[in-house]
């Protein structure tokens, strides 16, 4: 199944089984999504409950929270990570206050979900990253899908949730293929080990983590060593236990992210460790991000802008030989 | 109207301004604090237009204590929240801004200026989709009328045959920024004109709001999409708290207070239903009576526990921050 068909059919069951879900945004219905997410679903539930929206990012999202306290259980569809910031007011403003804000008397469960990152040279419009800037707002869950499994599961947990969720996909991952186990469930919460580990703990979300996968076998060869690779799943709240016990293990951490550097997100896991395991470290935490530049539109430096499963390779060798891993 | 009515739009009104006084000076002597803006000037439209609209949602401002109060939440609860007390309608988290009571289907207090405008066309949705009639209304002042959500908010709402009423408060004032120096027109319906019908009413009349906020939400109840209603009315106080008022002249204010709305209404009640001064003195006493109690109460009332911080952020408990 590839990542698409499995938030589709996290959808479309979700959906079944409760008529109060309804999906809004730009081209999700009568077109079919612009990644093919909602593919088919127009057809099976109908314009009501797959609602082809104006290209007015405030309103989809400021709509969603109406709905909500409406008494609906509204998706909402961003095209992009960078139309979403013409709807970071009612992302920040509205859906993530009015719980706290009315001591619980407001209630509002809806999803925002959207793709980021970099494509293929789609330029500095439509190629960013902005889960350091949700992340960091308290009232909202903030997942970030990385595997087709973790994929299906999650976006269910956050469409049947009561609290409100920004559900962060990427644009390279929505054709990825993977099994979907729907037997077992899968707790959003929790970061998954990729892959184990006993020497270096690399810790990476969405797209990066294919990357890091990518780089391992000659990071693995060249240094000698086994690295614990971790997916974090979920940026807020961070499953910081399975973090700490992977870096207790094996006293070194490498941040692998693709936004940019400068008050990216790995900032907070890195700051993170160096409060609570100072001591568990035997070497200061390596960060590998985007540069501090807008997205490029030619391809070399679009490559050169963000981590590549070559660069992540030559940092972490070089680091690795600097720290005696 | 009948006379139970009128008297009732009669002694919300009182009791709001009473409510306003009240909060005023609690603010001068440090019980409340904050932004606070009261809504002195603008009662007949505060109460008409919940009064009318009493069976539909309303989604509403930041100037909303009068509105939250003629909705029938209670003045105790209301005072409470601006002393930011544990038994305020907010339980002191939302504060003057921030009062919410769904089960009065009042969503107050939005502060981001036409922010709520897509929440209350979201929520006429959901209550069309649920096959629930009596729709949904939106209290906006003038300045909202400028910004990219309410040309938004128009657009979808009669794209999608929504019944929204929009009810413009025009007190012609941004803070201190008189409406025609930032907007081409002075009644602000102009804009709505190429969406949805549009009355015009006196909003310091508030039989007339309450007649033209009742016309209108019959006509979104009959299921033709959403109405526009402007009300013109005037703020006899700064914008909030912290504004001296010193964009207008004294006799602007004077010529705005010679429409006084509670004058108005008191006049009518004597005129035309032939009420004696002693009865309207005893719903002015008993309306001083609640107020006095509200702030009795919210003097009393508790500070919130220290771990009410962290509640009411997710709904299960817990929050984003580290164990």
């Amino acid at each position: 199944m590839l990542y698409r068909e499995a938030l589709n059919k996290a959808l479309d069951e979700t959906m079944a089984a409760d008529e109060n879900i309804v999906v809004l945004g730009e081209d999700v219905g009568l077109y079919g999504g612009s990644y093919r997410v909602t593919e088919g679903l127009y057809a099976k539930y109908g314009e009501k409950r797959l609602i082809d929206t104006p290209i007015a990012e405030l309103s989809i999202v400021g709509n969603a929270v109406g709905m909500a306290i409406g008494g609906l259980r509204p998706v909402a569809e961003i095209m992009t990570a960078n139309f979403a910031l013409l709807a970071f007011d009612q992302i920040i403003n509205h859906m993530s206050k009015y719980h706290y804000m009315s001591a619980g008397k407001i209630t509002l469960p809806m999803v925002v979900r959207f793709p980021q990152g970099v494509s293929r040279q789609l330029a500095a419009q439509h190629s960013e990253s902005y889960e350091q800037m949700l992340s960091a707002v308290p009232g909202l869950k903030v997942l970030a899908a990385s595997d087709v499994n973790y994929a299906y599961h999650a976006l269910k947990h956050a469409v049947m949730s009561d609290d409100p969720f920004v559900f962060i996909e990427h644009e390279l991952l929505y054709n990825k293929k993977g099994e979907v186990d729907f037997q077992t469930p899968v707790d959003p919460f929790k970061a998954r080990i990729v892959k184990e580990g006993s020497d270096v703990t690399i810790v990476s979300y969405l797209k990066m983590v294919d990357d890091v996968m990518a780089a391992l076998p000659k990071i693995e060869e060249a240094l000698g060593c086994s690295c614990e690779v971790i997916d974090l799943c979920s940026l807020n709240p961070v499953d910081y236990d399975t973090l700490k016990t992977s870096i207790e293990k094996t006293s070194r951490l490498v941040m692998v992210e693709e936004d940019h550097k400068t008050g990216g997100y790995g900032a907070q896991i890195v700051s993170w460790a160096a409060e609570e395991l100072f001591y568990a470290l035997d070497a200061a935490p390596l960060r590998i991000a985007g540069e501090d530049v807008p997205i490029p539109y030619n391809r070399s430096l679009e490559l050169a802008s963000i981590p590549t499963p070559d660069s992540i390779t030559e940092q972490v060798i070089e680091w690795g030989r600097r720290n005696d891993v | 109207m009948d006379k139970l009515l009128a008297e009732t739009l009669y002694y919300e009104m009182v009791r709001g301004r009473a409510f306003e006084y009240a909060a005023k000076e609690h603010y001068m002597q440090g019980d409340i604090s904050g932004f606070l803006h009261l809504d002195i000037g603008q009662e007949a439209l505060s109460v008409g237009a919940m009064r009318a609209f009493e069976k539909g949602d309303v989604f509403s401002t930041y100037r909303e204590h009068i509105m939250a109060l003629a909705r029938g939440i209670s003045p105790k609860a209301v005072m409470a929240e601006l002393f930011g007390k544990e038994t305020g309608v907010s339980e002191g988290k939302g504060g003057s801004m921030h009062l919410f009571d769904p089960s009065h289907f009042f969503y107050g207090g939005d502060a981001i200026v036409g922010g709520h405008l897509p929440n209350a066309v979201g929520c006429a949705y959901a209550r069309k989709f649920r096959g629930e009639e009596h729709g949904v209304m939106a209290v906006f002042g003038d300045g909202a009328t400028n910004g990219g959500a309410f040309f938004e908010s128009l657009n979808i709402a009669a794209a999608q045959k929504l019944p929204l009423l929009f009810l413009c408060e025009n007190n012609e004032y941004a803070i201190g920024t008189k409406i025609t120096r930032v907007a081409p027109f002075e009644k602000q319906a102009k804009k709505a004109e190429p969406y949805m019908p549009t009355i015009e009413v006196d909003g310091m009349d508030a039989v007339a709001v309450y007649e033209a906020v009742s016309e209108a939400q019959h006509y979104i109840e009959k299921g033709h999409g959403p109405i526009f209603v402007e009300a013109m009315t005037c703020r006899y106080e700064g914008h909030s708290m912290s504004d001296a008022n010193r964009y207008r002249s004294a006799q602007e204010m004077a010529l705005c207070k010679a429409r006084d709305p509670i004058e108005r209404m008191k006049k009518v009640l004597q005129e035309q239903y032939g009420m004696q001064t002693d009865a309207i003195e005893a719903l002015e006493a008993k309306a001083q009576q609640e107020v006095d109690e509200a702030v009795a109460f919210a003097a009393h009332a508790p500070q919130p526990a220290p771990e009410a911080l962290y509640t009411h952020i997710f709904t299960q408990g817990g929050t984003n921050a580290l164990s």
